[in-house]
């Protein structure tokens, strides 16, 4: 799939990262800040979509670090050291959101009563033709504020698989493992958050939103 | 095979990420091909992936990284050598006092320090670095840490401190370490 995966981690910096870390282990603390210097952005965009806040993101961020840092000798080579990292801030979220109970899990269109684990079908909605992402879309503002409007109106538990699989671009195998459930659940979660996002933003991103962009949260413009 | 439009909605997902049978993926291509709706259902499924792929919806607040290191430095204890480490540092110590007395016995010319044993005083205003547009870092071309190579632009070091932008550790760390974080461009 074209531009669909973003490895971060060619071997040299594998084994770059890996003599990093122990160093870091052998009390050479000052380099955990290159250490993690790549996958910052990575682990407030993980705790965002978890927490839809910034100020919380950026919070639970620099404690699911320093959480790594303290825990860094009990990091094992098997799995990513981004994906260890990011297993972390997702437990540090799910953690601040139980403390806060502001436990959100309201879906876009209130379809959760049809499968609390994303088990049933999901039937598309609208079918408005969106063949062409106008290569400048991203540089607009308010399109990215859309997008992010989007992703932060979906059910907690197609957020966080969509945001693992498709914007960090974790395997399948590596979704299911930081969340605790089986890669079938990753399937069919990833599935209706594809198919629901599609349908919030086919519309206008097919042409709508080239010319005008006003709509208040929560309604759609279409 | 045949296969109707549910079964491409239930397996678009699977379909776009290549884990299908090479006999549903052709019945999959071949239901698209005439049915205008499922089409639009498939091209715009990619667009979601593609679109959420893209690096520049990773961003962070302004001022995230600085932050973030205020923090660990408050909390994380102080490097310490490794007993290696202080045994090459403490060696390298005796060494250096070792060749400034021989050299203070063995010659009566003043002490001027050469021009380049001096400390750096942080990265050189003039140097040209490059910066993308959605970055927070500028890099010397070519480092390897640059994540958004979106529109890199060239630019002398002083127009990026000026323009809000961070050097990057890495590929300036040489100067960084010997700026004392001090920042080195003042106006």
């Amino acid at each position: 799939m074209p531009g669909r995966v973003i490895s971060l981690e060619r071997p040299a910096e594998q084994l770059n990262e890996e003599m990093l870390i122990q160093r870091v282990r052998d009390g050479e603390h000052d380099l955990f800040y290159e250490l993690i210097h790549p996958y910052e952005r990575r682990i407030y965009a993980a705790a965002f979509a978890i927490l839809r806040n910034e100020a919380d993101a950026e919070d639970v961020a620099q404690e699911a670090l320093l959480k790594a840092f303290k825990h860094i000798g009990q990091f094992r080579s098997e799995s990513r050291f981004s994906t260890w990292l990011i297993q972390i801030t997702i437990n540090e979220a799910r953690m601040r959101i139980r403390r806060s109970h502001a436990n959100i899990m309201e879906p876009i269109d209130g379809r959760q009563g049809d499968g609390q684990d994303g088990e049933g079908s999901y039937t598309p909605r609208d079918f408005a033709d969106w063949r062409e992402i106008p290569s400048e879309t991203l540089e607009r503002n308010e399109v990215r504020q859309k997008l992010a409007e989007a992703l932060a109106g979906l059910g907690q538990i197609y957020r966080e698989v969509f945001v693992l699989r498709d914007m960090q671009h974790l395997s399948i195998e590596e979704t299911a493992k930081t969340l605790g459930i089986s890669a079938a659940s990753v399937k069919t979660r990833l599935l209706r958050a594809r198919l629901m996002l599609r349908d919030l933003l086919a519309p206008g991103l097919g042409g709508a939103w080239g010319s005008r962009l006003s709509f208040e949260k929560g309604t759609k413009p279409w | 095979m045949v296969v109707n439009c549910e079964t491409v909605w239930l397996e678009v997902s699977n379909y776009i990420d290549g884990e299908v049978e090479s006999e549903l993926r052709v019945a999959i291509e071949e239901h698209i091909r005439g049915c205008q709706g499922c089409a639009a259902v498939v091209a715009g499924t990619r667009n979601v992936i593609e679109i959420y792929g893209d690096e520049r919806m990773l961003e962070v607040p302004f001022g995230f990284s600085q932050r973030l290191h205020r923090r660990l430095d408050a909390d994380m204890p102080k490097s310490r050598r490794s007993f290696l480490g202080w045994m090459v540092a403490a060696a390298a110590a005796v060494l250096v006092a070792g060749s400034f007395e021989i050299t203070r016995l063995t010659s009566h010319r003043a002490d001027v320090p050469s021009q380049v044993a001096q400390h750096g005083t942080g990265v050189p205003p003039e140097m040209k670095v490059v910066a993308a547009e959605t970055g927070k870092l500028f890099h010397v071309p070519g480092c390897t840490y640059i994540v958004a190579t979106d529109k890199l632009r060239p630019m002398t070091a002083r127009e990026a401190y000026k323009e809000g932008y961070s050097p990057c550790v890495h590929c300036l760390k040489k100067y960084l370490a010997s700026a004392d974080g001090v920042h080195p461009i003042d106006g």
